[in-house]
């Protein structure tokens, strides 16, 4: 802080401070990514249940086991098995999976669109309720916003996911009937879009198919909405602590008292101050609803990444359940990336300090 | 005889609630600035001197209230009006420098910017204009290579440059009066003078009414022309600068004239002001808040104090005041 007077920048200066900030940052997620590789490889090794035998089937001579075993290579020490997942990986090839017989990276690649389509949509069902919430709660203590504010951050946090998805579809699909019934992406009577994104709300909107985008938005709408639940308690919470602490400080006061209109001193002045916290809280959150979608994808039948790898898991299939925790661990350093990218353009300090 | 004031506080009295209890921060507070003059507000921490001026500008934390007062503004009084009335009249008619400038300054936002953000919403610059007016600004208030400094953030400015910074902001709009709230703590002392020196030239500039919040005697008696002491959210004195030093009346103004370094002779005769300040939320306050602390304490002092009468050049709140020794002006003696 307090450092001697520096010149102001241009903004071919800002530009180079953030790309410097960037390239800093990957360099600093390579350590962390050798880590995972090693952890995944190392923890599905100590899983429970032999692979050999479990393929092999239950009536196998060991002899056929054996065969299996030599197959899969995993008679060979554990180094040289390490070896060649990495030399693989490097290939982008992450193993085949052997229950379904199909090679990891394509399952991933096919369902990673659904796992994502339904957490951002979730992420910004929350994000549009939660944060207004949170930013008029904060300007109007203990007003009636405020209030229902306090109940949201309580309740959230006391109902777990799968229940409120359970709850959801109880109420919506089985008493009401205004929910499709809970199975995947698409009713069957629809195909699915022409592959762009992988997202059927955007790629049936590209495809200029407004039949399959209402369709896939009516399967989304409640899983979707177990997630925005899940999420909308930290999110609230946050942004009214955060902009409360920020309404107090000092240069609010000088923007009020300057007479700049209510909506520059909240918006402009507070809210782009209170952005910081809330976006580490959204970071966490995701990184969360990555894990809930889990438990919401069984509940939803939903053809993602999470079902995908509790299904493996159960098979003892070390190939989908390795593909599967990189694949959530390269997400998580991207995500960390986002946000400290978001951190930079926001705050100029951060920008200096990388 | 008295021009018409730029600003006329009457009977002030400001309460905070929180979880122990009320504080009355601020009982009967009245007080006068003429247009073009400089009145300081001087009085040891706590004693209510920040609390007057956010009242007037309508900024006190949503736990204040002002509980009783009129501060008119011309016809306007600014307790009283609307929102939109206020909006009317702050950063436009009566501007407002704050204490800790690093803090005071938006952390994100380049100071051209914030600058300029004043300088569109009074409306007197175009949207497309106000950068390049936010640099003259700048320039005005003494910032060298403004162009450049416009597109620095506070934090990359030293204390003194972000009150420039500061007085630039509250001046945007020419106001008719300036509230600066101890503009000079947390700097050095020559650049406390700098920025004293600027905010009076500035004023004088545009013939501007000045009230100067200080903690600082000596201060106050170098840079205004009437001083206002405070204690403890009352105002016990009243008075032209020099009948002030030359003539205190309340005991606890010739405390303060006592401890100022100034006029001591020798740092071991710094008289420390016996006491604290009493604590506001106490049900059992006295009328007088300083008869705790006070020397000159007689029975009379249980009865309520004396009110200022509206047109009194030394005013003093105390039923047992130091004699009037020179008759400087006609004195209101509340004995
Ligand atoms: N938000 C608040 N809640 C409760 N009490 C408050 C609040 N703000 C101020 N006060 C009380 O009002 C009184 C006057 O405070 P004020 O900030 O005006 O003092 P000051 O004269 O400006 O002192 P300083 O020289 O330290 O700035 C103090 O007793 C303080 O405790
Ligand atoms: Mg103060």
């Amino acid at each position: 802080m307090g450092g001697p007077d520096r010149p102001g920048h241009d903004d071919h200066n800002e530009r180079r401070e953030m790309l410097t900030m960037i390239v800093k940052r990957l360099a600093m997620a390579i350590p962390s990514l050798i880590g995972v590789v090693v952890v995944t490889f190392l923890l599905t090794r100590a899983l429970p249940g032999d692979p050999a035998v479990y393929f092999a089937g239950p009536a196998a001579t060991p002899q056929a086991i054996q065969q299996v075993r030599v197959n899969l290579g995993l008679d060979k020490p554990l180094i040289e098995q390490f070896g060649r997942y990495v030399v693989d990986l490097a290939h982008g090839n992450l193993g085949t999976s052997l229950t379904t017989g199909q090679p990891v990276a394509t399952e991933l690649r096919n369902r990673l669109p659904a796992s994502a389509e339904l957490t951002l949509l979730g992420l910004i069902v929350s994000i549009v309720i939660a944060v207004p919430l949170g930013i008029v709660a904060a300007t109007k203590p203990n007003s009636l916003i405020d209030q229902a504010c306090r109940v949201i951050s309580t309740a959230g946090v006391s109902l777990p996911v799968f229940f409120t998805g359970l709850i959801l579809v109880y109420v919506f699909y089985y008493l009401l009937g205004w929910a499709p019934a809970p199975l995947g992406r698409l009713d069957v009577f629809y195909t699915e879009p022409p592959h762009v994104t992988g997202f059927y709300l955007i790629d049936s909107l590209i495809a200029g198919d407004p039949g399959t985008f209402m369709a896939s938005l009516k399967q989304l709408i409640l899983p979707a909405l177990t997630l925005a639940i899940f999420s909308l308690a930290p999110i609230t919470r946050m942004t009214r602590a955060s902009m409360l602490a920020v309404l107090s400080s000092d240069f609010v006061r000088t923007a009020r008292a300057s007479g700049l209109s209510a909506y520059t001193v909240i918006i402009t002045y507070a809210f782009r101050n209170a952005m910081l916290p809330v976006i580490t809280t959204l970071g966490m959150v995701f990184s969360f609803l990555l894990g809930a979608n889990v438990l919401v994808e069984k509940v939803f039948a939903w053809p993602g990444i999470g079902s995908y790898a509790v299904e493996a898991l159960l098979a003892s299939d070390f190939a989908p359940v390795q593909g599967f925790v990189l694949t959530m661990a390269v997400m998580y350093v991207m995500l960390n990336l986002l946000i400290d990218i978001l951190y930079g353009l926001i705050d100029p300090r951060v920008r200096l300090e990388a | 005889m008295t021009p018409a004031p730029a600003l006329s506080v009457e009977g002030l009295s400001v309460e905070f609630r929180t979880r122990s209890g009320a504080v009355r921060a601020l009982e009967n507070v009245s007080f006068r600035v003429a247009k073009g003059e400089t009145v300081a507000l001087v009085g040891e921490s706590g004693s209510g001197k920040s609390v007057t001026a956010y009242a007037v500008m309508g900024i006190l934390d949503p736990a204040g209230r002002v509980t009783a007062g009129r501060a008119m503004l011309g016809d306007l009084d600014l307790l009283a009006a609307t929102p939109k009335e206020l909006a009317n009249v702050r950063g436009r008619k009566i501007a407002m420098i704050f204490q800790n400038p690093r803090t005071a300054l938006n952390p994100i936002r380049p100071v051209g910017r914030q600058i300029a953000d004043v300088l569109i919403c009074h409306g007197n610059v175009s949207r497309r204009a106000a950068p390049a007016q936010a640099v003259e600004m700048l320039r005005a208030v003494g910032i060298t290579d403004p162009a450049r400094r416009a597109k620095a953030y506070p934090f990359e400015m030293s204390g003194g440059m972000c009150q420039r910074v500061m007085i630039a902001i509250a001046l945007a709009a020419k106001p008719t009066l300036l509230i600066a709230d101890e503009p000079t703590t947390g700097l050095d002392v020559t650049t406390q003078a700098v920025i004293m020196d600027l905010i009076n030239d500035l004023a004088k500039e545009l013939g501007m009414a000045t009230i100067f919040i200080t903690h600082d005697l000596a201060l106050a008696g170098q840079r205004s022309a009437r001083i206002v002491v405070m204690h403890a959210g009352h105002v016990v004195e009243n008075a032209p600068t020099a009948d002030l030093f030359a003539n205190p009346r309340h005991p606890y103004t010739a405390e303060l004239i006592a401890a100022t370094p100034d006029s001591a002779a020798s740092l071991d005769e710094l008289a420390a002001i016996a006491g604290s300040l009493p604590d506001l939320r106490r049900a059992d306050l006295p009328p007088c808040r300083y008869s705790e602390r006070c020397p000159r304490k007689i029975a009379a002092c249980a009865q309520p104090l004396p009110l200022a009468a509206p047109d009194a050049a030394h005013f003093v709140a105390c039923w047992n005041p130091l004699p009037a020794q020179v008759v400087v002006a006609p004195t209101v003696s509340a004995a």
